[in-house]
Order: C-alpha cells, then structure tokens, then sequence
C-alpha cells in the first residue's frame, strides 16, 4: 500500500489503540496533520507545547496507557521539553511526535530548526530521529514498545518536513529487534527466597512502595503482601493510591512532608520492604542517617535504581508485580512450613507502636476556636487544609485528584484519601509548577466519567491557565480549586524558616489578576471563596456543573506553612511537627 | 550489592591503574550513539579518562572501550546506567588483571643529533618505530600495553615533547586455558 510519510505515521499510531493526541501544528509538522482529519484519532488543540505534554502525562497516569503529544519543530519541541523531563523523573509513558525541518535543511540553522533529538536526550528513555519514510511503523513500534514496558518512560520521535511528504510502501511492522533492550520481568527464586527469610525474621518490617506499584498493577499484590506479613505500609507521593488508605496498617506517606508515623518507623525500622521505590532524596533525608538500623529488601525493574543511593541486602531486580506475587507465594509456604512463625501477631508490639504514634501525630492545622465546629464562625482565616479536608468529603470516593507544586500539593497529599489507584496525578520528581490545569485536562480525557478536581497554587495556576480555554472549547469540565495565598508559598515557607523571614520575590498579589473573571474569560464559571461558611456551597455548586470548567478561587491563609517538615539535608530523625504536636513525647 | 567492590579490593601497587577500569561495550552502530554515551557521562557526573571507538567484524556493531575513573562513581552505577541505553548491546566490566589491554602512541620528539639514536634504541626496546624524522625531529609510533606506553612517554618527555595524540586503552579478556575467555 503506497502512502505518505504522514499518513504512514498516523496509521501507525491508529495500530497502536491511540485514541487521544494533544498537540499544536506548526511548519515542519503541518504534513502530518492534514491525514489528522480523516483519522479515527481525536486531537485536542492545546494553546501552547507544555499543556500537550502535561495533558498526555495526565491521561497516560489514569489510563496507564501512553500518552501521545505532537508538536512542531524549533519552539514547539522545546517548549515540550518540561513535560518529557517530568516524565522521565515520574517514569510516565508518554510518546512524542516532534516536525523537524527537512533532512537536507537538518544542520543548517534553517527556520524553525533545533537539534530536537540532541536536547531531549538526557529526559527521554529513548529517541529517534526518522530518516527513511520506509521506517515508520518499526520506528512507532519499537518507541511505544519502549515507552511502556520496563520502567516506563516519555520516549521522542523526530520526523522530518520531507519523511512526511515523501511516499512509501506501507509495510506492518516487523518482530522488534532491539538487542539492547531486555527490560526484566521474572524475579530470581533465590532472591525470593532470601527476601521472604528476611520479612519472616523482622520485628519491625516497613513496606515502602512507590510508583512501581501502580506502574506495574501491583496493588492487589501488594495488599495481599501486607495481610499475610502485618506489615505496615507507606506510600510514596508517587506511590498514593497503591494501597488503600482507610486500611489501618497504612501509616501515611513518608519524606519532607511525609506524616510523623511513616517518617519515624522508617528510622526506627529493622527491615524497609521497599518496592518500586528508588530511595528520592525527599524520602531519605540525610541519606547516612536514614533508617539507620534497617535492612533493605529492594525490589525494582530498573536494575541501576537498586543500590544507587542505599545499599539493598537482597535486591530483586524484577517486575514488581511479578515479584511480589512471588514473595507472597514463598511466605505462604514459609507459613506452612513453620506456623505462626510470622505475621500480624508477631508484629503487634510494634504495630501498637505506631498506633499509639498515628494517634497523637496526625496531620494537623489551627483549625480556629476550641469549640466544634468553629471553622465555620467567620473569623477564622480560611484554612488551605480546610479547603482539601471538605473537597474530599464533598466528592466521590474514586474522584481524581491533580495538583500542581508547592505548598498546595503537599496539603493535598496530606488531607485527601486515595482509595482507588490512578486517581492522584502530580508532578513528584522535576516538581513542575504549572502542571495541574493540563494535567487535569487530560486526566479527565482519560477517565471522562470520573469527578476530575485540579487543586493548584495561585503561582502554579498563573504558568498553565490558558489551558482552561482548551478545556472550554473542548468540553472537558475539569474543576480547579486555587488555594490562592498571594504567594510563591513553599518558598515563602523556606524564606520564613531558612533566611529569617526575609520574604525576597515571592508576593503575588491575591487579587491580581482577578480569577473569577480570568476563568469566565476562558468561557469557565468562576468562582470566589473567602470565607470558610462559603467552601461547601461552593463545591457543591462547582459539583453540580458538568457542561464546562470551573475555576474556585478560594482566598487561603497567607501565612500557612506546611507541617511536619523535615529540612533538606536533615535527618529524618529531626522532623518539626506542627506547633501544636511540639510538646507531645515521641 | 556494593558496587565495584569485588575488583576494586585487590592489591595492586599501581594505584590509578585500579582506579581506571576498563568498561568494553558493544553497541549498535546508529546515529547519535556516542552522544548518547558521552551525554549520560556528563549529566550523571561520571568521569571518563579516555574512551576509544571503532567498527567490530559486524557492521552492525562498534566497540567502545571506555576508561573510566571509578572515584568519580561506582563502576557498578556506571555500568548499570549505560545499560539502559537502548543502542548499547553488551558491557563487560574488564579489570586489568583479567584483560590484554593495548594503546597505540604517536609522538614527536625534538632531537639533536645525539640523541636520535637514543630515542630511536628506546623506540625499538618498547617495540616502537620511528615513523618519521626530519633533522631536529622524530616522530615515533608505538602500540604496546598501555603501562610500556606510559613509561615511554616519560621517556620522551626527558627529551622534549613536541606534539603526542594517544588513543585511549582498547581491551579484549585474556583467554583461558581451553581457548575460551574469561568473561
């Protein structure tokens, strides 16, 4: 079948299930988008680059599909570059179509050109420059292949003006060939075994899982791991909804402003289970102080994660789902052999210990007067904690929930339950502000029957809203709750507690712009909340809406700061809890 | 686990020579591979003492022979990383004990007429050759273990160095008694 370069490339994507691509044309990509009309594939014209990349990792991190974003050359490749980083720290599946300028105009500063390749190197799993018409379908083969399987990750194909234009024989893709690429899948026995001796033998097991566990679909293993064992577990940011969280063995998540309990049974820890977890340096701390008395059973598909920043006793560099499967097969025998040798009973010492510890640390803020019910009386500030604390009950239980970088996102990680998993979306490892709105966005594209809520800061929300009018003119009625604090707030906290409150470049405004009437510019219903009486008509209201965006600007506490805190460099050993947690023993 | 303790714990004398290792890939010969490898290099802060590329019997793949310095990260982080590039086939991890290592060596050398010949006897006693001479200058090429090298490049310097291009360390395993390698 003869066609174009372009046509080739779309069918290609068509024969990989893609059903979604956000993206913007421009020169180098226009021959590609000409077969876009006749294709069964819906595009979403975002407004700029980021907001295809953001809304692709959106809809790769609920569907757990890949997401697929297509920009053009020059600025259209670099301004995707921010999204294919992220991806690459949160291990996101994503595949990006970039237009490059002509091969005979490749190397000669022509309009439009950059070394697209060259700069998305070092945050892409892999990329492709296509310089035969003929290599399409191996080429979308071989990047979606690569984009998903192993530790997942963003992946670029460069096509150039002419690869599009020219004529082809249209030839299905062949078995891949990729002699370089043998991503682990099946554990090694030996290790199960060693790795099940150690969990039988701890005292003080903690389960550390992370994104893995979602990446890999290991929840029910997972769940099935700490009811056999007893152990207690935590759920990295990127890990949040791996395990369900009204389970009472969940301790909450760990890191800089992880919960007391998490972070100090991990110090206090004789063995961390750590599955699909690479040891981040917001969970550590100090890494020479971190869970000093812990032997570490490392789990983890990709084999340069394990022993890179902690040394593993027993590494099992595997699928993580495969893995656990395993281990719970070997602890079952473990249990047949010898009975009552593990399991809850022989943990309750120290499971009464983090009982004892959940109840007198739990995440907390002034919430006003002593007396119930207090926080509606009016004069109290509205509380940014308070805002996700009625969000949460105001919404369905499987709701999604996308935040962008700050203050924002470590109260909604704090105060919202994640049931279900894929229903957290946020940027964990590049820490992209401006990441919520296309996110949302595409989330929500992904999973158009569920309740999607953006929670963003008033920085975050200032770098992405022109979304909000792809958001309209699409019809994706995504919800935004912007905890406006008229601040740059997490670096207003380090500026209150690193440099003696000198507050250098972080006031924004809380009424510049005027979100209400921004949001109603972009064809939103906008809303304003400055009092907490008005919180839960508001949600309520924005609930009810499902033909359009709504933007909530709720006017939070200014001068809220984030409890406990762990500061960077620190032990984990000296987390600051909330003020009013200071005095209570540890 | 711990990375690159099992060679880096031997005894040896020679100190940087067990700080260098040797890392032999084979990758596939696409565009853009060395930029690959020469790009995970330098954002992850590894540091190479020299690196050496050519074509195999198989078109299909080139060697690269990688001299890297493993203060500056584990060798086993190093080899794990390089693993994840897709175009990189294989990796072995070559100590010097356990490897035939070779370094070929251009250098020119300004002379007076005296000691020519003491530059050519040296030459010839490292199983080099002189390549080139004019009055006043020799150019010598020597292909040897990369410690000959060393020791004749010190040599040279006592006689004026004018201009010196090495091509980094190249290795193969040794091979065993039955014929096979090691590795």
């Amino acid at each position: 079948m003869e066609l174009t370069g372009a046509q080739a490339l779309i069918k290609s994507l068509e024969s990989q299930g893609v059903e979604v691509i956000f993206g913007l044309p421009g020169g180098a990509i226009l021959p590609v988008y000409d077969p876009i009309i006749d294709s069964s594939i819906r595009h979403i014209l975002v407004r700029h680059e980021q907001g295809a990349g953001h809304a692709a990792e959106g809809y790769a991190q609920v569907t757990g599909r890949p997401g697929v974003a297509m920009v053009t050359s020059g600025p259209g490749a670099t301004n995707i570059v921010t999204p294919l980083a992220d991806a690459y720290m949160d291990s996101i599946p994503l595949v990006v179509v970039s237009g490059q300028v002509a091969t005979s105009a490749i190397g000669t500063d022509a309009f439009q050109e950059v070394d697209t390749t060259g700069i998305t190197l070092g945050v892409t799993k892999h990329n492709w420059l296509v310089t035969d018409p003929s290599e399409i379908p191996q080429v979308v083969a071989e990047a979606f292949h690569i984009a998903t399987t192993g530790r997942p990750g963003p992946v670029l194909i460069d096509f150039p003006k002419d690869i599009a234009n020219a004529r082809t024989t249209f030839a299905p893709p062949l078995p891949l060939d990729l002699p370089g690429y043998k991503p682990p899948t099946i554990p090694d026995p030996a290790a199960i075994e060693e790795a099940a001796c150690l969990i039988a033998a701890a005292e003080r097991p903690v389960i550390y899982a992370g994104g893995g566990i979602l990446k890999s679909g290991a929840t029910e293993a997972l769940r099935a791991l700490a009811e056999l064992t007893g152990a207690p577990v935590t759920t990295t940011l990127m890990g949040r909804g791996g395990f369900p969280e009204s389970d009472p063995r969940w301790l909450g998540m760990p890191g800089m402003h992880g919960s007391y309990t998490a972070v100090t049974a991990m110090q206090r820890s004789d063995l961390l289970i750590a599955l699909g977890v690479r040891f981040d340096d917001r969970v550590t701390g100090k890494v020479s102080a971190f869970a000093p008395g812990a032997k570490v059973i490392h789990v983890e598909v990709d084999r340069a994660e394990i022993g890179k920043v902690r040394r593993a006793d027993v590494a099992v560099n595997a699928d993580c789902r495969l893995a656990i499967e395993a281990l719970v097969g070997a602890l079952r025998r473990l249990a047949s052999e010898r009975p009552g040798s593990f399991g809850a009973e022989r943990l309750a010492p120290w499971t009464a210990l983090l009982r004892q510890w959940k109840e007198r640390f739990p995440f907390t803020y002034d919430r006003g007067d002593d007396d119930a019910g207090s926080i509606t009386s009016g004069l109290a500030p509205l509380k940014p904690q308070y805002v996700i604390e009625e969000l949460r009950r105001s919404t369905p239980d499987d709701a999604i929930l996308v935040s962008g970088v700050g203050q924002h996102q470590m109260w909604a990680a704090q105060f919202w339950r994640f049931e279900h998993p894929r229903t957290w979306v946020n940027s964990g490892g590049l820490g992209t502000m401006g990441f919520a709105v296309p996110a949302a966005l595409g989330a929500k594209v992904g999973r158009p029957e569920k309740m999607v809520w953006a929670v963003d800061g008033d920085g975050c929300f200032q770098m992405t809203a022109q979304e909000l009018a792809t958001a309209s003119a699409e019809r994706i009625p995504i919800k935004v709750a912007i905890l406006n604090n008229a601040y740059l707030g997490m670096v207003r906290q380090w500026q209150h507690m690193f440099y003696e409150e000198r507050y250098s470049e972080v006031y924004l405004s809380s009424d510049l712009p005027d979100y209400v009437r921004w949001a109603e510019a972009m064809g939103c219903v906008g809303l304003r909340v400055s009092s907490p009486e008005e919180v839960l008509p508001a949600i309520e209201k924005a609930n009810e809406i499902d033909d359009r965006p709504v933007v909530v600007d709720f006017r939070t506490d200014s001068m809220e700061q984030v409890y406990p805190m762990v500061a960077a460099g620190s032990s984990n050993d000296d987390i600051v809890v909330h003020p009013s947690q200071a005095g209570l023993p540890r | 686990m711990s990375a690159a303790a099992g060679p880096v714990e031997r005894n040896d004398d020679d100190d940087s020579r067990v700080r260098h290792h040797l890392v032999a890939l084979l990758v596939e010969n696409k565009a853009g591979v060395l930029a690959r490898i020469a790009g995970l290099f330098s954002r992850r802060g590894f540091n190479i003492f020299s690196l050496a590329v050519a074509p195999t019997h198989d078109p299909r793949f080139s060697r690269v022979s990688i001299v890297v310095d493993v203060e500056s990260a584990p060798l086993q982080q190093v080899v794990d990383q390089l693993d994840k590039l897709v175009n990189v086939v294989e990796i072995t991890e070559l100590h010097p004990d356990d490897a035939r290592e070779a370094e070929l060596l251009l250098v020119t050398v300004s002379v007076d007429d005296d000691d020519q010949a003491e530059v050519e006897a040296l030459a010839t006693a490292s199983g080099g050759k002189v390549v080139d001479a004019v009055p006043g200058a020799v150019t010598v090429m020597l292909a040897a273990d990369p410690v000959v090298v060393d020791d004749f490049e010190d040599a040279m310097r006592e006689h004026g160095i004018v201009e010196l291009q090495r091509t980094g360390r190249i290795a193969l395993p040794k091979l065993s008694a039955d014929g096979a390698t090691d590795a």
